[in-house]
């Protein structure tokens, strides 16, 4: 669904991504581990537009997308849900949600956010409340909740661990893979959790200073302790 | 301004009527559309201005008349600065292009009827705007304070170098429309006395007031209303969404500007003069004042803010010399009271005003929600 291939990425001087290509096929996860620095989230940053890449291509279902602008990948079938959350605090549940779906013209869009009320039962008691008084899994739900609002192919995830407790990780990752093993969304997912990550994932890919040293099945990957130990730190 | 709000209305009904919020049980299906209720409400301030115009002395009709000057002008930076977070040093500017515009086109041997003009210095300073918002659009924070404070020392002195058409130092003056014989002798029927031109223009700026009021009141809760709010607040995450960052931020602009437009037309017939020195920093600041005062992005906060900057020196200095100050100590207290007033808001009620109100009942309504899922 979605092919990176050859990625360049650089900050002044530095390079962030030094020619990284990733296949993501629909209906599985792909994993993005690797240590602070490794490039992860200048790679989902790359892909969805929001820094433009030195020379590479990005394809999504075929189309070249490479040079598409943030807000139009969307409209695309991307959605990509930044790390560190998103939420806007002022507005509300329900709000939040419509923004992701500001751009469609669908008038399926009521049942859509019925159905994300349906997978995320604890935005359904909140509908009405202004986002800032969501607790951080809340607010991750509802970002999640906004992204599948604009019915994406692919699903770029960056940390959605980050600052959560095991317990609502799980929960938060449990219905990721539910949502993939449903609907045929193929979802890119970027992770230091790299052990829950990769007891969801599919496919591992381990990056290491801008560049791609590992790519494996995730349980392959989950066993062979020398990468482990290496990259992983686990 | 107007193509995009009757595309805005129509998806915010539907969705209101689908919401079923707790609170609509109760009321009528009417009242549940936010239209017509915004529609009821300034009809019903439409009428309450009226008698207060009927009533008052003269000299208070003339400050409420200053009042429509100042609420379309405050109500349209809210917006920009408060819900779209551009701050905008510049709307005495903006204000001073439609002031101009209309001094200009009435000041014709066989002027165009009044509402066109409105009209055309509305569209010129919306265009202005939207020039502004676009160089705007790339600038943040202290830039962009920058770049408008620019044009609010800029603009004022165009009228020195088209000294020909704008009058220069001396500036313009304006005779104000007059009222439409039949208005006039409607009034002069209800009222019992006839329709002074001071009475009409306050009249004239009130029903421009509301309609800005309606219109923004319709805007904000709309989908362009939560656009300018999430750009605000997370422009990743805005971007993420779908969002075109600069258009947003850019229609904002022109929204804001369109109703300092308003402000502007009426600033030109209210002071009968319009002249460079009216249009000075001072003017745009005390915009940014009322709405800080009022509370950023509250379009009731914007009306609170207007009548404490008309308001509150002649108050004091009325004040003070009924205590026995003579009239140069009396008009001297007033701005020591007015910068005390600031104070006093900005350390008890730092989100303004209505902001503090406002957060005080979220919170209480938050703890209430959680008391009751216990």
């Amino acid at each position: 669904m979605l092919e990176i291939s050859d990625l360049v990425t650089t900050y002044g001087p530095v390079k962030a991504l030094d020619g990284v290509s990733i296949s993501v096929p629909a209906g599985k996860i792909t994993a993005v581990l690797g240590a602070n620095g490794a490039g992860k989230t200048t790679l989902l940053r790359t892909v969805s537009g929001l820094v433009k890449s030195r020379s590479g291509k990005v394809t999504l279902g075929g189309q070249d997308i490479t040079r598409t602008p943030v807000e139009g990948m969307v409209r695309l079938g991307m959605a990509h849900v930044p790390e560190g959350r998103g939420v806007i605090a002022e507005l509300t549940v329900e709000e939040n949600l419509r923004l992701g779906g500001l751009w469609r013209k669908d008038d399926d869009k009521a049942e859509r956010m019925e159905e994300v009320y349906e997978q995320f039962p604890p935005l359904d008691k909140r509908r009405k409340l202004s986002a800032h008084t969501l607790s951080g899994g809340e607010r991750q739900m509802l970002v999640v909740g906004r992204a599948l609002l604009a019915k994406p192919k692919v699903l770029l995830l960056d940390e959605p661990s980050l600052g959560l407790a095991p317990l609502i990780v799980n929960q938060i990752f449990t219905l990721v893979r539910d949502l993939v093993d449903r609907t045929d969304l193929a979802v890119l997912l970027v992770e230091q959790n790299a052990k829950s990550a990769l007891g969801i994932a599919d496919t591992g890919v381990v990056l290491n200073l801008g560049r791609v040293v590992a790519s494996e099945d995730a349980k392959t990957l989950l066993a062979d302790e020398g990468l482990r130990h290496a990259y992983l730190g686990f | 301004m107007s193509d995009a709000l009757t595309q805005t209305n129509k998806p915010d009904e539907k969705s209101l009527a689908t919401e079923g919020s707790p609170q609509s049980g109760r009321a009528g299906g009417l009242l549940r559309s936010t239209l017509v209720r915004h529609v009821g409400l300034m009809l019903l301030a439409l009428v309450g201005i009226s008698l207060l115009l009927e009533t008052v002395s003269p000299f208070r009709v003339s400050q409420l008349g200053e009042l429509t000057y100042f609420i379309p002008a405050v109500a349209g930076l809210t917006v920009l600065t408060g819900l779209n977070g551009q701050i905008s040093l510049g709307h005495g500017a903006l204000m001073a292009v439609a002031a101009y515009t209309t001094s200009v086109l009435l000041d014709q041997e066989s002027p165009l009827p009044f509402a066109l003009i409105i009209l055309i210095a509305v569209a010129i300073t919306a265009l202005v705007g939207a020039l502004v918002g676009a160089a705007a659009a790339r600038l943040h924070g202290p830039y962009l304070a920058g770049a408008t404070l620019a044009l609010a020392v800029g603009v004022p002195g165009l009228a020195l170098y088209f000294e020909e058409t704008l009058g220069g130092e001396q500036g313009l003056s304006v005779s104000p429309p007059r009222a439409s014989p039949n208005f006039a002798t409607f009034m002069a029927d209800v009222t019992g006395e006839s329709l002074s031109g001071q009475k009409f223009t306050a009249y004239l700026g009130w029903a421009l007031s509301l309609l800005v009021l309606l219109l923004l009141s319709n805007l904000v809760v709309s989908r362009y209303g939560r656009t300018w709010r999430a750009v605000r607040d997370d422009e990743v995450a805005a971007e993420l969404a779908g969002i075109n960052l600069g258009r947003a931020r850019v229609l904002a602009f022109v929204v804001s500007a369109a109703c300092a437009g308003v402000g502007g037309v009426m600033i030109a017939i209210i002071t009968r003069l319009t002249a460079p020195t009216t249009f000075t920093l001072v003017l745009s600041i005390t915009l940014l004042v009322a709405i800080v005062i009022g509370g950023l992005g509250s379009l009731v906060g914007a009306i609170i803010g207007s009548l404490i900057v008309v308001f509150l020196r002649p108050f004091v200095t009325d004040l003070g010399a009924e205590g026995g100050l003579n009239a140069a100590q009396a008009a001297n207290v007033a701005p020591l009271v007015f910068g005390i007033v600031l104070i006093l808001v900005m350390l008890l009620a730092p989100r303004g005003l209505v902001g503090s109100v406002r957060f005080a009942y979220l919170t209480r309504q938050a703890a209430r929600q959680a008391k009751a899922q216990r």
